[in-house]
């Protein structure tokens, strides 16, 4: 069922996955005064969070359909926390600890304008969440926070950025979002999506690289209707 | 068949009707009250749940909506650690000031579907409950509607008692289901007024996406929620399917 294993608690990833949307203090910069304005109203409060269902979920190496009559796909690259034991109404201080491991997501999606109430045809299409190339242990890296992320097509950069400026470090978000809902073991929870995401298309071989975590690499197809 | 899972003497069991409360697997005949009732299927997958799907719930609504019975069906995205079981209690946020019920039909899906046509549709089901999805609207923001804290916290997506196999209900558009709190009816409708079917809402989804055993539908409300306080009983019934009792409790405040 699940898509990766590994040799650690808890072994192998639960399937629910969540985002969150605008966590990178310059995408959120960058709407302006239009988090005021109609449809939105008001600007965030809570983590804006969302879910990548089973069925988006598959490793690396993956062929991932680009739906007919869409042009590109946008990547976000993001670190994702696996989660290592139940973690409910947490606090920031003590948030990690309930953090077993770390896996780079490429948080696939059809390009859309509006934050309000997109599809979810949009996000949760069949392949439109890889992950891997494994899980790794949270001591692999220093800080989660501080972490350069790189996006490739066919071997050549086309997005830098890092795991960092954003608007709930990976502690404050895992306890905000365990105020509400509580975390199992292998649940992936990811810290966000840095501002520009690139876009792909299909034929292009896509890496996305993520300090001290290796390359997840993929294939995006034009998908073909039986 | 009707099937029920629950826990009792230490172990978690497969269970049927029976006519003094539920019989266990092994034989044991048990009182409903004498059991902890656990949503019953064993490995819940993707839960998908539908906004505004009745016409009248639509109506209802209509002041503060922008969409039109034609649109694309509204589907939001939920976690399983959100289920609880018949007969227990959720949680009511302190500072929660609307907490409202949603009396739904649940679909679980048997048999994986992909691009299945409406027509095909219903011989994915394996078979439905009853669910009462509480929304916290407090909560609500504009943003990727409706957010999750609405509408996917601990215990407050509550399923069962039974899973009613597909042939015991040769029409799921023509079941009528009502909510009742503290034994006073407040919301009541009737499948016929979904605007998205069983069957539609199974071509559409799984059109982009695969529908696997184990994945949950929620086919939305009807008219008729109003806020609940801690310490009411809330009954939703479905004719055929099942009645789902809940009680509201009010949270503790967070431990130090």
């Amino acid at each position: 069922m699940s898509v990766l294993s590994f040799d650690f608690a808890p072994w192998r990833l639960s399937g629910t996955v969540l985002g969150v949307l605008l966590n990178h203090r310059p995408a959120l910069a960058a709407l302006g005064d239009a988090v005021h304005a109609a449809p939105y109203k008001a600007p965030p409060k809570a983590p804006v969070l969302y879910v990548k269902p089973r069925n988006t979920q598959v490793g690396a190496g993956a062929r991932v359909a680009v739906p007919a009559g869409v042009p590109a796909l946008e990547v976000g690259a993001a670190l994702g926390l696996v989660i290592g034991r139940s973690a409910c109404r947490v606090r920031a201080e003590e948030a990690l600890s309930f953090v077993a491991g770390l896996v780079i997501v490429a948080d696939l999606s059809v390009p859309h304008e509006s934050f309000y109430r997109p599809s979810v045809r949009l996000k949760a299409r069949d392949g439109f969440c890889p992950l891997g190339p494994r899980v790794w242990p949270l001591q692999a890296v220093p800080a989660p926070d501080a972490l350069a992320l790189r996006v490739t097509v066919d071997g050549r950069s086309v997005h830098e950025s890092t795991t960092g400026e954003r608007v709930r470090g990976a502690a404050q978000l895992l306890a905000d979002v365990s105020a509400f809902m509580t975390l199992a073991p292998g649940d992936v929870l990811m810290t966000g999506v840095a501002a520009g995401a690139p876009h792909v298309e299909p034929g292009h071989t896509v890496g996305v690289s993520l300090e001290g975590l290796g390359t997840l690499s993929f294939d995006l197809v034009r998908e073909e209707l039986s | 068949m009707r099937s029920a899972r629950v826990a009792y003497d230490g172990a978690i069991h497969d269970a049927v009707p029976h006519l003094d409360g539920l019989q266990l697997a092994d034989g044991r005949v048990l009182a409903e009250d004498a059991v902890v009732w656990l949503p019953p299927l064993a490995q819940v997958g993707t839960v998908i749940a539908l906004g505004l799907n009745y016409a009248d719930h639509v109506q209802e609504l209509s002041k503060e909506l922008t969409r039109t019975n034609q649109d694309e069906p509204l589907v939001f995205l939920k976690t399983p650690g959100s289920l609880i079981g018949h007969r227990a209690h959720t949680r009511r946020p302190l500072d929660a000031g609307f907490m409202h019920y949603e009396c739904e039909l649940a679909v679980v899906i048997g048999r994986r579907a992909r691009r299945v046509r409406a027509a095909d549709a219903l011989a994915h089901v394996q078979g439905y409950t009853v669910c009462n999805d509480y929304a916290i609207r407090d909560y609500l923001e504009n943003w990727y509607r409706p957010n999750l804290r609405v509408k996917n916290r601990d215990g407050a997506t509550v399923l069962g008692p039974w899973l009613v196999s597909a042939d015991e209900v040769p029409d799921p558009q023509r079941l009528s289901l009502r909510t009742t709190v503290d034994g006073r009816l407040v919301q009541q409708g009737t499948t016929a007024n979904m605007i998205h079917s069983v069957a539609a809402l199974i071509e559409y989804l799984s059109d982009f996406m695969t529908l696997e055993p184990g994945d949950i539908i929620l086919t939305g409300t009807p008219e008729g929620t109003v806020n609940c306080q801690a310490g009411e009983q809330v009954v939703c019934e479905i004719d055929g399917i099942g009645r789902l009792v809940n009680t509201l409790v009010a949270d503790a405040p967070a431990a130090s």
